[in-house]
């Protein structure tokens, strides 16, 4: 009922600000976004009060928490249902989900300036499909909702972004879309190969974990052939090398706040997709394929590291950084260690949080100076301090600084994969190559930092450069406590997070 | 159930009729009434009633005990469940589109006889949807078409409304002709009209007559001439193929949709495609059963007829679609190639003959939510007809600016056209799908799979246009339009309830075909 309520409540809202003057739309939509933000953040304390220690949501079914199932269609003998439910991987995200699009929406408030009731209206439908994404626990529902954050994204890059946004948003939109068809085809060549009963992520867990007799194809599996497939439909989104070109184009063009929501929430729905079906459904596969898996996220992370530093636009930086810290996600995931899947979990949600507040910074920057080019711009510090301050510190987080959400789930990452039994001999040294992309991470922030931010004030501008407006400080601040509260207490996300990771781990054998 | 008499099973095509002949009641008296509100209102009320007896009776399952349906004249009409989920299908689009010709006529004369003729189009193809011999599905057919004609050329100052009433016309009487040829040799061959006549005579082998409304074989035990029968098929094929607007027969397609008033173009293209799938799917699975047919040598596969047709009709519907300048044609185009993914129905069937309920409801389930989705599309462009915007996809830039929900309800149109889970076209597409694998037909999984990515990408275009373009003229949209803004928001709430709702959809379609 819970999941329906965040639903229902959301769609509703997107109805009544897509209808909604102007003027209001944008206050209309923050206050209606904060009901689902407290609603999941109200279930959020009730599981970690009450559903402490309880398993996976697709592997110990009865365990699932505030699910509920209705019956939806059949498919010939295919039981179709409406199907939602958490676990401590989803709850997380979830809540993760609901608070930035609160914060995205107030951070949008300075920037967008024209068809406000659209843009915001726009801005809840792809809350409702998030929300639906992290709940749904039947494949088609989870489908719906997957391809449905597709379209709003594509007209938010599309109207409101920078000069190139066409080319960014039909760029967004074709890999995005042909990935989704890669993955359902190689999906779907599984589920017509085995006799499966219910489309439900549980069913066909089971189904595939015990698939037996599958045909081959020229010599390989099919179930090695479905993995690759759905492999390369999710790490599109991702993005992982070399599928990542699409990001740095749609992050550049995009409004500000559909960057944070970008960076935020959609790149980890491919992960989380990943972790659901690559590395759940699969996991035999994924032992197997463990080593060439970890080499493609350790190149995203020193490839997309390398790519930041070559950047002079702030927010190009952080977009490619985006794709080295997702790397680090891969490289935990497929170590199948407690800390390495749990680690990569709690990155998912630490880069949520830290890649969106850089954003919100980068933004709240060019709404003062209108510029995001290191070297058109120094000494920011002196007329914005408390956004200088906000934005050093979510740097030093993103270079992994203890006490920080980055530093937590890195080192869980480190620790899990640097004796990871899937990769053999060859964890050492794919963990010590990808803890080499700290090193440059923290090479392009500080270098870009202290270009823009310390020294002399100097701006060609006849604009007036002060302190940001109080509404756009403020996300910047509440994300940044966040940061710190998972870096202290890493327990509040990751304690859950393993409950639910072990019976994973658990699966074929053992880690 | 409630006992009415079996008359009663036809009040769906029934209460269409009533509505149209109280129009040209209404018209005898005062025949220069410009009372649009009226006369919109009487068929509004028409069409609705007609959907609420098809919906009532499906849900009281009228036809499902007696498992042949409720059998009227001598068996020359028949009420099923096939029968009434096509009537509510052609119900619900002449619903969308009368309430959106009021907008669209009310400056027009003429407007009675308008509203006339789409309502005896309609009762022809309710009554199409339940004719059970050839006899009765040509003169249903001829009633669905002849007023067709009229309403393609309603733009009597508009050359291109002229001139695509002409073509539809020439082509339409040609097609007539040909199939009408088709039944009387499939008559000589078999002796029968009625379909299950039809089908005794193929699967005895024998020619049959029927005594005192009783099918048995003639004098003699003739054998049925297969060579005859085949070429008979064949001509009823092209018919069919005319109708539904698919390959080889589509020529007219564009031109009518193009030059016809939109709404009539809606009608066209949703009601009327269906009517000729209600046509094909009843005679194919009926009266030509493919599994006896095969069963006799297999040198009358229609089965493998439809599977070349249902690929080149969803290649050059597709291919063309993506090549248009105008809106307007590249939806007529788009709706040629859907009716190659409703061919599907008819071509998905294993070489043993199985799999023909499976996919004939998939198609039929496609042809429902098509019937809201289309509808709504070309009812737009009766729309952006109406406020005076251009035909080419340039001419759409910006629109949303101005009118954001009815923008917003194309949108979900296009997408759901497209394949996108946005409406129930995902599901639709996804049991054309599911039952081609199921027989193992990969050439049709491929094409519906490649057609629906290109779609896609044309479809996406309009969209692009709508919210991305900045508008390129100073025009001002100056009115909203009630009727018409019903009919599109309308239509786009239920293709997105569809997409909840499409179990429950696909069960009454599945039950319909399993009954045949």
């Amino acid at each position: 009922m819970w999941v329906a309520a965040l639903l229902l409540v959301t769609l509703l809202g997107t109805g009544v600000v897509f209808l909604s003057p102007d003027k209001y739309a944008g206050k209309l939509a923050a206050a209606i976004s904060v009901i689902p933000a407290l609603g999941s953040l109200y279930m959020y304390w009730v599981y970690l009060t009450q559903y402490g220690g309880t398993g996976n949501a697709l592997l110990s079914p009865a365990d699932i928490a505030f699910s509920q199932q209705i019956p939806w269609l059949t498919l010939g003998e295919l039981e179709v249902s409406y199907f939602v439910g958490l676990d401590g991987i989803s709850m997380p995200l979830l809540a993760l989900t609901t608070v930035l699009t609160t914060l995205a929406i107030v951070s949008a408030w300075t920037p967008i300036d024209e068809r406000q009731s659209q843009f915001y209206g726009l801005m809840l439908f792809m809350e409702v499909s998030l929300i639906g994404v992290f709940s749904a626990l039947d494949f088609f529902l989870w489908f719906v909702f997957w391809e449905g954050v597709l379209i709003p994204m594509y007209l938010l890059i599309g109207v409101w972004g920078g000069p190139r946004r066409k080319y960014a948003a039909i760029k967004f939109f074709v890999y995005t879309n042909v990935a989704s068809l890669v993955m359902f085809a190689g999906l779907f060549a599984l589920v017509f190969s085995t006799d499966l009963t219910s489309l439900s992520l549980p069913a066909m867990a089971e189904a595939f974990r015990t698939a037996s007799g599958l045909p081959t194809i020229a010599g390989v599996n099919l179930m090695t052939i479905s993995f690759i497939l759905m492999f390369f439909g999710f790490a599109v989104k991702v993005p992982v090398f070399p599928l990542h070109t699409w990001l740095p184009d749609a992050h550049v063009e995009a409004p500000t706040p559909v960057s944070v929501m970008l960076a935020g929430v959609l790149l980890k729905m491919g992960t989380y997709a990943l972790l659901r079906f690559n590395f759940t459904m699969l996991a035999d596969t994924a032992r197997q394929l463990a080593v060439p898996l970890a080499i493609i996220g350790v190149v995203s992370v020193i490839y997309g590291a390398m790519l930041a530093l070559a950047q002079r636009d702030l927010k190009r930086i952080v977009a490619y950084s985006s794709i080295s810290s997702m790397g680090y996600v891969i490289l935990g995931l497929v170590a199948f260690t407690p800390y390495g899947m749990g680690g990569a979990t709690f990155q998912m949600i630490a880069h949520g949080l830290i890649s969106g507040l850089m954003f919100m910074c980068v933004g709240v920057i060019y709404n003062t100076t209108h510029t995001r080019m290191v070297g058109d711009m120094s000494g920011l510090a002196d007329r914005m301090p408390w956004t200088v301050g906000i934005f050093v510190a979510a740097a030093f987080g993103y270079m992994g600084l203890p006490l920080m959400a980055g530093f937590a789930g890195e080192y869980f990452i480190f620790q899990g994969s640097f004796d990871a039994p899937t990769l053999g001999g060859a964890a050492p040294v794919l963990t010590s190559l990808a803890m080499f992309g700290i090193v440059i991470v923290a090479g392009y922030l500080l270098w870009a930092m202290q270009r823009t931010l310390f020294g002399a004030f100097s701006l060609e501008t006849d604009y007036e450069v002060g302190p940001a407006a109080l509404h756009d400080v403020a996300p910047l601040a509440v994300l940044l406590l966040l940061v710190i509260a998972l870096g202290v207490a890493p327990d509040i996300s990751f304690g859950m997070i393993t409950d639910s990771i072990s019976p994973v781990l658990e699966l074929g054998g053992g880690a | 159930m409630v006992a009415l008499p079996d008359w009663m099973a036809l009040a769906p095509a029934l209460s269409l009729g009533l509505a149209s002949l109280v129009l040209l009641l209404a018209d005898s008296i005062d025949p220069d009434t410009t009372n649009t509100g009226a006369i919109a209102g009487i068929s509004v009320v028409g069409s609705l009633v007609s959907f609420g007896f098809a919906g009532w009776f499906i849900s009281a399952g009228t036809g499902i005990a007696d498992s042949t349906g409720v059998a009227l004249f001598n068996n020359q009409l028949v009420v099923d469940q096939m029968a009434l989920f096509f009537m509510a299908i052609v119900a619900s689009v002449t619903t969308l589109v009368v309430l959106a010709s009021y907008d669209y006529v009310a400056e027009h004369s003429y407007q009675a006889e308008f509203f006339a003729l789409v309502l005896l189009s309609a009762t022809g193809m309710s009554l199409l949807s339940a004719a059970n011999s050839l006899a009765s599905a040509f003169v249903a057919l001829e009633l669905v078409s002849l007023p067709s004609y009229a309403l393609v050329a309603f733009l009597k100052e508009n050359k291109g409304s002229v001139e695509a009433g002409l073509k539809y016309f020439l082509i339409g009487a040609v097609s007539s002709a040909v199939l009408a040829y088709g039944i009387s040799l499939v008559y000589a061959a078999t002796g029968v009209l009625r379909f299950d006549g039809i089908a005794t005579a193929i699967s005895s082998g024998t020619v049959q007559t029927i005594v005192n409304g009783s099918i048995q074989a003639q004098a003699g035990d003739p054998a049925v001439p297969m060579a005859i029968l085949g070429v008979g098929i064949l001509m009823i094929i092209g018919g069919v193929a005319f109708k539904t607007a698919a390959v080889p027969f589509h020529f007219w397609a564009p031109e009518a949709y193009e030059g016809a008033p939109a709404p009539i173009s809606a009608f066209l293209s949703s009601a009327s495609k269906a009517a000729g799938f209600v046509l094909a799917f009843r005679v194919f699975a009926v009266a030509f059963p493919i599994g006896d047919l095969l069963a006799t040598g297999g040198a009358i596969n229609w089965v493998m007829a439809f599977q070349i047709l249902a690929i080149a009709t969803m290649f050059i519907g597709n291919f063309a679609a993506a090549t248009q300048e105008t809106v307007k044609r590249m939806l007529a185009y788009s709706s040629v190639g859907h009716a190659g993914y409703v061919l599907i129905g008819l071509a998905a069937v294993s070489s043993s003959g199985e799999g023909l309920s499976l996919s004939m409801s998939a198609g039929m389930s496609h042809l429902m939510v098509y019937g809201f989705m289309n509808t709504g599309a070309f009812l737009f462009i009766a729309l952006a007809e109406y406020w005076g915007v251009g035909r080419t996809f340039e001419d759409y830039n910006g629109l949303a600016k101005e009118a954001p929900i009815a923008c917003a309800a194309m949108t979900v149109f296009l997408f759901s056209l497209a394949g996108l889970p946005i409406g129930g076209g995902f599901f639709s597409k996804f049991y054309l799908f599911s039952a081609t694998l199921e027989v193992g037909a990969w050439s049709l999984a491929a094409a519906l799979i490649i057609n629906s990515a290109l779609s896609l990408f044309y479809y996406s275009r309009v969209v692009k246009a709508m919210w991305i373009e900045e508008p390129n003229g100073s025009q001002t949209i100056e009115s909203y339009p009630m009727g018409l803004y019903t009919a599109v928001v309308g239509a786009a709430i239920v293709t997105v309830l569809l997409l909840p709702g499409f179990g429950r959809v696909y069960d009454v379609a599945f039950q319909a075909a399993q009954l045949l």
